[in-house]
């Protein structure tokens, strides 16, 4: 009974770890103040503002195509990939995941820099580059998540559709696709998350007039971030753990 | 549950989709469109908006937060950049480099709001003022805590003589912080010779000990929250601070500073300059340059902007520095290479001591 | 499934790693190995052997060491715990580990710096309890805090994963046998969750070893590492050759990190796969 209870302080402090940083930013976005340092009093105003505040609207706008459209290009190239890679021999996999891992392995400023070197020679620098460097670094993420779900998956059921009659691309998606799902969404919200939460490769491929929140907040460091941003940050935290808590639900739902 | 959860994430990225419209293609060179690269938050944003509502010119904003930055960013040629504003030194290399356009800043309608006393500050970055046009300026001091100091602070001394153990912040910026010890030395900001280098280096380096942190505009926070009695600031960064914490206060210490402009220039890459005219003169209209003041409280060059404050703006010497506070203060010139790099490497030895 | 026929499937990601993986890392390679005028120059690369890179070099493997180490002893307790009690759904816990990463990143740094500067809100309870005050801000402490924070989840989610997939039965099977609850962890749980634990390791040292903007929030501006070092020669000095030559090291240095861990990691764990 005392290890149960001491287990659950032990989970309860690491989340305390995790989760203060989080309640000071959204103790920020009710903040009556310019600076994030003074206590002004309690305020909403700063969320009725940041609808007004074009500049933040805009970014967050770019910041959710690019993590979305990325994420989606990343999960399919990667979905093929992934299988591609899976059918083949152990060395030509060890090189393929060589490859795949070299993106996460280097440090973010060479990998932006290396990609604006490149980008500058054959297209003008805008939204495109960005989504090709984001689609880049969130590949490896989607591969990653996906590739260990192949290695568990029963090669024989498909086979057995096969014998059965079934198209490739029928057996393919009523047999296989329903078995790597929890991955192929793993890597996706992974490359959503690693996107939205990109600075230093978005800064440097990034084209005139095309902001993220991530460059946006690093502009506003120095002279004081905007407390919009707090507000926005605190709704698109909520948003997401709102909708986390019902798609659990509806799962533990159907489980029962 | 696989289903919920794509047609979820599916809804999530469809909202999201409409929301941003899809924003953003990639840029191309319209003509009735001009790049502008500026420090950050350095222009009220509902300033461009403007602009382009009165002349139907669009503006693609982009920020940065230092000098070499923007140089870094406007050599690679990444992004071609048709206007761009910077500090005094980086100027003079932008020019000397023969990237910047003469301008007849003279034709504008608004250039006679420009104070010629700071036309003539500019001559010695930009000698006759063909390519730039002063956007703010002001001085580099200390801004303090009066409750936490010991004594009067007027001198660079209290950076150095221990009394404020762990309580300084220092500019990350080599130029600044050279800048600080050379005057307390007693030399030229300027200076060339390697021997006073070498000491304002040594200099310090021993004064690493004491300092608490090296930033660069967030100082003005960190004094605002007393996690340190002292910084050294750019002078627009006072007023705000003392806005914020009543305690604080700011100096130009009696041995002398630097005095900066950050100007606009319009690069070579600029093909409609009357474009590029027309967004400079719009800049220097009274109530547009007021605007822009008021964003960010710097000293403006402008007078007309000035004859707008009341007089507690006017009068504070953090917005319109008395001529009595400038007069030992010097611009920065650009280097030559070899003290360029002297700079850097010693500047790094320091950061790593 | 045509094993043949389906490799051709990686096609569009092999094209992908060619034109956006390793012809930019060409360039990168290119000025690495030439000076500023262009000649073929080894110079960049051995730079790191100077005094200043190779201090920052040692600080950031001692850091990217430390936070890593720290991770490990956060993780795995927590990983035990969680598969004692018998917590199913790693969905759940998957998403309260990653959730926190929806806040911007630099905001969450910001966050904690406001946490423990010296007048931060930490020292200030400190102080209302009759504590003195804690002096951790602009110290290595601080960044290896901001890492530790940054990255637990990276080390937490392979570490978990598999300490979940121990089956119950081997822990039955051996304190049968009379295996005591020492034995257990050392004799069966860790062995059977070393590949978890080496991912994780790669999953935090690398990207400790490379950062520069906690190192630049927390550090103050006094605490150089590679990542800082790196960052402004591209952006200050401008000196791209340096920055390119160093970051060749620092690659060379991270592959090996991750040969020696990868060795004790099965493909199957990489990532952190639920």
């Amino acid at each position: 009974m005392i290890e149960k209870t001491l287990g659950k302080i032990y989970i309860g402090l690491i989340l305390v770890f995790m989760y203060t940083p989080i309640l000071v930013l959204i103790a920020l976005s009710f903040n009556d103040s310019r600076s994030r340092v003074v206590w002004g009093g309690f305020t909403l105003k700063w969320y009725r503002t940041l609808f007004d505040n074009s500049s933040i609207m805009s970014a967050f706008g770019t910041t959710a195509a690019l993590a979305f459209v990325s994420a989606a290009v990343a999960s399919l190239i990667g979905l093929f990939a992934a299988i591609g890679i899976y059918s083949m021999k152990k060395r030509s996999v060890k090189v393929m995941l060589f490859f795949t891992n070299i993106p996460l392995l280097n440090a973010d400023i060479v990998t932006g820099i290396a990609l604006m070197l490149w980008f500058v020679r054959f297209f003008p620098l805008g939204f495109v580059s960005v989504l090709t460097a984001h689609i880049t670094f969130n590949i490896p993420y989607v591969i990653l998540c996906i590739l260990p779900k192949l290695e568990t998956m029963d090669i024989r059921q498909f086979e057995a559709a096969r014998d059965l009659g079934a198209s490739t691309a029928y057996a393919f998606t009523k047999v296989i696709l329903p078995d790597l799902l929890p991955g192929i969404l793993a890597g996706f919200f992974m490359a959503v998350t690693m996107s939205m939460d990109d600075f230093v490769i978005t800064y440097f491929t990034k084209g005139p007039g095309v902001n993220t929140l991530s460059t946006l907040i690093y502009g506003e460091i120095r002279k004081g971030i905007k407390p919009e941003m707090y507000a926005l940050s605190s709704v698109l935290f909520l948003l997401v753990l709102i909708i986390l808590i019902i798609a659990n639900k509806t799962d533990t739902v159907k489980e029962n | 549950m696989k289903k919920q959860m794509t047609s979820l994430l599916l809804v999530i990225c469809m909202v999201s989709c409409c929301l941003c419209g899809c924003s953003g293609a990639p840029g191309s060179s319209d003509s009735n469109e001009l790049t502008v690269f500026n420090y950050s938050e350095y222009l009220d944003p509902e300033m461009i908006e403007q602009f382009t509502k009165e002349t139907g010119i669009k503006i693609k904003y982009e920020e940065a937060t230092t000098p070499e930055e923007m140089y870094t960013k406007y050599i690679s040629g990444a992004i071609s950049y048709d206007l761009l504003c910077t500090s005094d030194y980086m100027v003079k290399r932008l020019i000397d480099e023969g990237q910047a356009q003469e301008v007849d800043f003279a034709s504008m309608e608004n250039f006679s709001n420009i104070d010629p006393k700071y036309l003539k500050i500019s001559e010695s970055f930009d000698p006759g003022n063909k390519y730039s046009l002063p956007y703010f300026w002001g001085t580099v001091g200390i801004l303090y805590n009066t409750k936490k100091v010991k004594g009067p602070i007027d001198s660079w001394d209290v950076l150095f003589n221990g009394d404020y153990k762990g309580q300084i912040i220092m500019q990350d910026s080599m130029r600044d912080s050279f800048m600080v010890a050379l005057k307390y030395l007693g030399y030229s900001l300027n200076t060339q010779d390697e021997n006073e280098i070498h000491e304002a280096a040594e200099l310090l380096k021993k004064q690493k000990d004491d300092v608490e942190s090296y930033l660069v505009d967030e100082a003005r926070d960190e004094v605002v929250a007393e996690n340190a009695t002292m910084a050294v600031v750019y002078s627009g960064e006072a007023y705000l601070g003392h806005d914020f914490n009543p305690d604080l206060e700011y100096v130009v210490p009696k041995e002398g500073s630097n005095l900066w402009v950050d100007s606009w220039i319009v690069t070579k890459n600029c093909k409609n300059t009357e474009n590029a005219k027309k967004f400079l003169d719009f800049l220097c209209r009274d109530d547009v340059a007021y605007a822009n003041f008021e964003y960010i409280y710097y000293s403006t060059p402008n007078k007309a902007a000035v004859d707008m404050m009341d007089d507690d703006l006017r009068n504070n010497p953090a917005i319109v520095p008395t001529d009595d506070s400038i007069k030992d203060c010097e611009v920065y010139e650009a280097f030559d290479e070899k003290t360029t790099s002297l700079y850097s490497d010693l500047w790094k030895e320091i950061k790593s001591e | 499934m045509n094993r043949k026929r389906t490799r051709f499937l990686s096609t569009p990601y092999i094209l992908w790693i060619v034109g956006f993986t390793v012809i930019p890392l060409l360039f990168v390679f290119a000025k690495a190995f030439t000076d500023q005028s262009g000649t073929f120059t080894f110079g960049n690369v051995t730079a790191i052997f100077d005094s200043v890179h190779r201090k920052a070099l040692l600080l950031s493997v001692e850091l990217a060491f430390i936070s890593s180490l720290i991770c490990i002893l956060i993780s795995y307790p927590a990983a035990l715990i969680i598969k004692a009690s018998g917590v199913s759904n790693k969905k759940t816990i998957m998403f309260i580990m990653i959730l926190p990463m929806w806040m911007n990143f630099i905001l969450r740094i910001l966050a904690i710096q406001m946490l423990i500067s010296s007048n931060g809100i930490i020292n200030h309870f400190l102080t209302v309890l009759g504590i003195s005050p804690m002096s951790i801000i602009n110290t290595p402490v601080a960044i290896v805090i901001g890492m530790v924070y940054d990255y637990l989840p990276y080390m937490l989610l392979p570490v978990l994963n598999c300490v979940l997939a121990i089956p119950e039965d081997i822990i039955e099977a051996s304190k049968d046998l009379g295996a005591n609850r020492f034995h257990v962890l050392t004799k069966i749980l860790l062995p059977l969750s070393l590949s978890g634990i080496g991912s994780g390791i790669t999953m935090v040292f690398v990207p400790s070893m490379t950062e520069f903007v906690i190192a630049n929030i927390l550090g103050g501006g006094k605490i150089q590492l590679l990542g800082n070092i790196i960052e402004q020669e591209f952006s200050v000095s401008m000196n791209w050759n340096l920055g390119s030559g160093l970051s060749v090291t620092l690659m060379i240095f991270v592959l090996l990190t991750t040969v020696i861990f990868g060795r004790t990691t099965s493909e199957s764990d990489r990532g952190f796969v639920i």
